[in-house]
């Protein structure tokens, strides 16, 4: 693996100062059943085409940002800082995008 | 010895300098390389064969050929005829037994050619299997390049350097210049890498030389070999101007020493004043090539005879020679005496990069070589790499008539034959790229320069189709050799001190590494140090801690959506104990909080979580965007842990505070001075025992522990490392996140169900740890202890062993001097989870047997931590 990233706040730089941290998922709503939160946690589309997907700056500014890639050739589409959720969020609330089950290492 | 001077001479013959070949002194000139310095001297045999230990002298006299590696300062395969002198630089022949001139492995080359055809070594030592290894010694010894010294330290540093420019032009010849300039003035930042070591001078752009690109890869990536660095440059945009390779002709006895390619011949005579040979025969496919002919008026080499392949059609050439040294060259039966063969087969484009990044490459049978076409955005060609090479004879696929003897070597690199090419095709290897892999041709240290195109041409003559239908075998980096030190940089061994790292050191602390940390284990004797904790007053650095700020209106809601217990409601200055947990319910971290004023919490983390808790910080924020902030002080604040019965009176001397235990109780925080430092005093109790912890800037580290050591004189301080740490935890059943926990634990089985508030509407790993409690745990972490009796202190990591099966593992055991006996931390079935219950663990060569506890060893009640 060896491109450019556009981090939103430094510009284009090495793949190699950011991690990956894997497609953007949705957490669900509230008290989940058994087979939502398993597919929440443990299941991805692993689409081969584009897919938005969470990088984090760590050998720059530091900042979580999403990423709309085409899994096929590496080209970046789009970068962006995640959007402000809808509406007042209540822990959990509204179709938030979120991370997963793996903690940020 | 040497010619007169020439005009483009590298020689400064003003500084002479010295190699040790062998041992012995070797004059030379400031300018010459290591094989122009030999060469000058006398010698003409550079090397043995791969295989069959043939002698070998220079024949492209531009780092290309295997020709003339020696190991150079102990380092192997290093390519003299290219490595500039230094003076009293040390230089050995290698894969040979004996001399250069005497190698007793030569005998392969006389007796071994009916036992070792094309891949002999599929095919036979097979049988008996046991004695491969002595085959396998053997075969080693034998064929193979030069040896590493195992024993050698390290004696070079490799680095890595990422650069980005707009352009990177690849080969400093006419067109690659030409190129780069253009590119200068149009106000670009150009980069000309060049491989040498004719000098690149006084262009108005970078030029770093003599470098070899290895590779283009994916996103216009070049690592280019600088020696010692390699620079892994991004370019916008990238002119490969490679140039063109010449191309070695076909005939018996093609590897005497004394054959050479018309370019090394240029530049013995140009670049160093040498004189080439006495008297030469040319063959030449192209009018550069021809060229040569000059080069050697001027070197005072008499020309016996020219060959134009162009006009001039030969049937059969053979070059005799005698122990190794050519002689004479017999065309057609004429016989010429001479000392040196020029001898090429036109030139074929160095199109290997632009293949690797996808170009096509179509087959000139007019001119009987491959080009590069349809170059894929972003690259571009210049120069002879295009194509455009001139007009060129299409020489005969080999010039060996029928019953010459003699060896033709088709791959010099790999000592493969044009018999060996004709066997493999014989055997059915019908694929270019399956004859490449069982015949090992262009698989050598020159990757395919000086034998793709005659092997292609040699297959194609064999099978009767023709080149373009044949194709090339594939294009991959690295298309020069590399050492793989220049491949793995510089090793990097990041350690983390703490700013009072060199005190410990001064007070005998025994260092180990924890993460990047550098840590005093202890300082000579753990038990009595954790027993000055139980007794007096113990004093151990924690600044590795990690410590984190969230501060913001929604700092308190922050936490608790991140921890599973509460924290809205703490009153300021009052500390917590918070899991760290995911959205799968296992825990990741563990630390305590301490609330400094409404929306201020200062957060501490374990010594290696701290840069993964603070990443999982801000990754939920993202998603949350909560006004809040997460500053990492880590570094910047330091941090003691002074504990034991004495801790008090300790803290009545050091600081103004009332630290009565009305006015500062347990799990209170304090802001203050102490020792004059501006200080964040915790009050809590890892170790079990009356404690503060002190956090406070960074550069007071000494200072401060100076003065506890000084005014805990008489209380009896003793510093403790990490080691009676353990010891002392361990006693309380504190856990240790990564060691009594792993990646599947959770609170729940962890034994801390008290910490989850289920009332909460939300927080990470709600939902997982609910399904947790529905379905029930499978296992569960416990306190043990062994029988009074028995010796030695179970392994961590060991075996719970239940019904004769495993049934669980041990994660922290120790002697507790204070308790007199061995205690630990197992992962046990849930129904051994209750106080007394017994179970079997592995150890002593046997089994032993364990009892649980559920609570703490030492001062269940929590006494100590309270007085």
């Amino acid at each position: 693996m060896s491109f450019l990233l556009p981090c939103p706040n430094c510009g284009p730089r090495d793949v190699n100062e950011f991690a990956y941290q894997g497609e953007v998922t949705t957490r669900p709503k509230e008290s989940p059943t058994l087979r939502e939160l398993t597919s929440y946690l443990y299941f991805r589309r692993n689409v081969a085409g584009v897919q938005r997907e969470w990088w984090y700056h760590r050998h720059g500014c530091q900042a979580w940002f999403q990423a709309e890639r085409d899994t096929r050739t590496n080209e970046v589409l789009l970068t962006e800082l995640p959007r402000a959720p809808e509406g007042e969020g209540a822990p959990g609330a509204g179709a938030t995008p979120a991370v997963g089950e793996n903690p940020a290492v | 010895m040497r010619l007169a001077e020439q005009p483009r001479e590298l020689l400064d013959r003003t500084q002479p300098v010295s190699v040790l070949f062998r041992g012995s002194p070797v004059p030379a000139f400031a300018g010459d390389s290591i094989g122009s310095a030999l060469y000058g001297a006398g010698q003409r045999v550079f090397s043995r064969s791969f295989k069959y230990h043939r002698p070998r002298g220079l024949l492209c006299c531009s780092g290309h050929c295997a020709n003339c590696m020696m190991t150079v300062d102990g380092v192997p395969n290093v390519r003299v005829c290219v490595e500039p002198v230094r003076n009293g630089v040390r230089v050995e022949p290698q894969n040979v037994r004996g001399s250069l001139e005497n190698d007793l492995m030569a005998v392969t080359d006389k007796v071994g050619g009916p036992f070792t055809p094309v891949g002999f070594y599929y095919r036979t030592m097979i049988r008996p299997r046991r004695l491969w290894p002595l085959y396998e010694k053997f075969l080693r010894n034998a064929a193979g390049l030069g040896a590493v010294d195992k024993h050698a330290g390290r004696t070079r540093r490799f680095d890595t350097e990422n650069r980005q420019v707009d352009t990177l032009v690849i080969g400093g010849g006419t067109a690659g210049l030409a190129a780069a300039r253009e590119a200068a003035s149009r106000g670009e930042h150009v980069v000309l890498v060049d491989e040498g070591p004719e000098p690149v001078a006084g262009q108005p752009c970078e030029v770093l030389a003599p470098a070899r690109a290895i590779g283009i890869y994916e996103g216009n990536l070049v690592p280019v070999d600088a020696g010692p660095t390699l620079v892994r440059f991004r370019a916008g945009r990238i002119v490969v101007a490679t140039g063109a390779l010449e191309q070695p002709l076909l005939f018996p006895g093609n590897d005497l020493v004394g054959v050479m390619l018309p370019g090394g011949v240029r530049r013995l005579v140009d670049l160093w004043s040498l004189r080439p040979g006495k008297r030469a025969v040319v063959i030449a496919a192209d009018e550069g090539s021809l060229g040569i002919v000059d080069e050697l008026a001027r070197g005072g080499t008499e020309v016996a005879r020219v060959v134009d392949l162009r006009s001039e059609r030969l049937g059969r050439i053979v070059a005799r020679g005698r122990r190794g040294h050519l002689v004479r060259v017999e065309l057609d039966g004429e016989r010429i005496d001479c000392d040196l063969l020029v001898a090429s087969g036109g030139r074929q484009p160095a199109y290997s990069l632009l293949a690797q990044v996808g170009a096509r490459v179509e087959y000139d049978a007019n001119r009987g070589i491959f080009v590069p076409t349809d170059l894929p955005e972003g690259i571009e060609a210049v120069g002879a790499v295009t194509g455009d090479v001139g007009d060129a004879a299409v020489p005969a696929a080999t010039y060996n008539g029928a019953g010459t003897k003699g060896k033709c070597f088709a791959c010099i690199c790999e000592d493969v034959t044009d018999k060996d090419v004709k066997r493999a095709i014989a055997e059915g290897f019908d694929s270019i790229e399956l004859a490449k892999r069982y015949t090992t041709v262009t698989m050598g240290p020159c990757q395919g320069k000086l034998c793709h195109l005659p092997s292609i041409r040699l297959y194609a003559r064999e099978t009767e189709a023709p080149e373009a239908e044949i194709g090339t075998t594939t294009a991959r980096p690295p298309w020069t050799p590399v050492s793989l030190g220049v491949l793995a940089g510089r090793p990097h061994e990041p350690a983390k001190r703490t700013s009072m790292h060199h005190r410990h050191k001064d007070l005998g602390a025994k260092v180990m590494w924890t993460g990047a940390w550098r840590r005093p284990h202890s300082y000579g004797d753990p038990p009595a140090e954790a027993k000055a904790v139980h007794d007096s007053l113990g004093v151990i650095d924690v600044s590795t801690l990690g410590k984190l700020i969230v501060r913001g209106p929604d700092a308190a809601a922050f936490l608790e959506r991140l921890y599973p217990n509460r924290y809205g409601d703490m009153k300021a200055d009052r500390i917590r104990y918070g899991v760290l947990g995911t959205d799968g319910g296992r825990i990741m971290d563990d630390g305590t909080i301490a609330r400094l004023d409404e929306d201020t919490f200062y957060v501490t983390t374990t010594s290696t979580g701290a840069d993964t808790v603070i990443e999982w910080f801000e990754w939920w924020n993202a998603v949350w965007h909560l006004d809040v902030d997460v500053t990492n002080v880590t570094g910047a604040l330091a941090a003691v842990n002074v504990a034991g019965p004495n801790a008090r009176e300790l803290m009545r001397r050091l600081t103004d505070l009332d630290v009565s235990n009305e006015a500062l109780s347990y799990l209170d925080a304090r802001r203050t001075h102490v020792a004059g430092a501006p200080t964040l005093i915790l009050r809590i109790g890892f170790v079990g025992e009356l404690g503060y912890e002190l956090h406070f800037p960074s550069p007071f580290g000494v200072h401060v522990l100076d003065a506890i050591l000084e005014q805990g004189a008489d209380l009896g301080v003793r510093p403790f490392g990490l080691e009676p740490q353990r010891i002392l935890r361990l006693e309380k059943q504190h856990i240790l996140v990564g060691q009594d926990t792993d990646s599947e634990s959770n609170a729940l089985s962890a034994s801390m169900p008290w910490i989850v508030k289920w009332d909460k509407d939300d927080f990470v790993g709600k939902w997982s740890l609910e399904q947790v409690r529905e379905r029930g745990i499978y296992e569960r972490l416990v306190g043990f202890e062994l029988a009074d009796a028995i010796p030695g202190v179970p392994l961590e990591g060991g075996q719970v062993v239940i019904g004769g099966r495993p049934g669980g593992r041990i994660t922290s055991a120790r002697w507790s001097p204070e308790l007199g006996r061995v205690i630990g931390m197992a992962w046990v079935p849930p129904a051994l989870a209750r106080d007394g219950a017994e179970f079997a663990i592995k150890m002593n060569g046997g089994v032993e047997k364990a009892r649980v506890r559920l609570s703490p060893f030492f001062d269940p009640e929590g006494g100590h931590l309270r007085s």
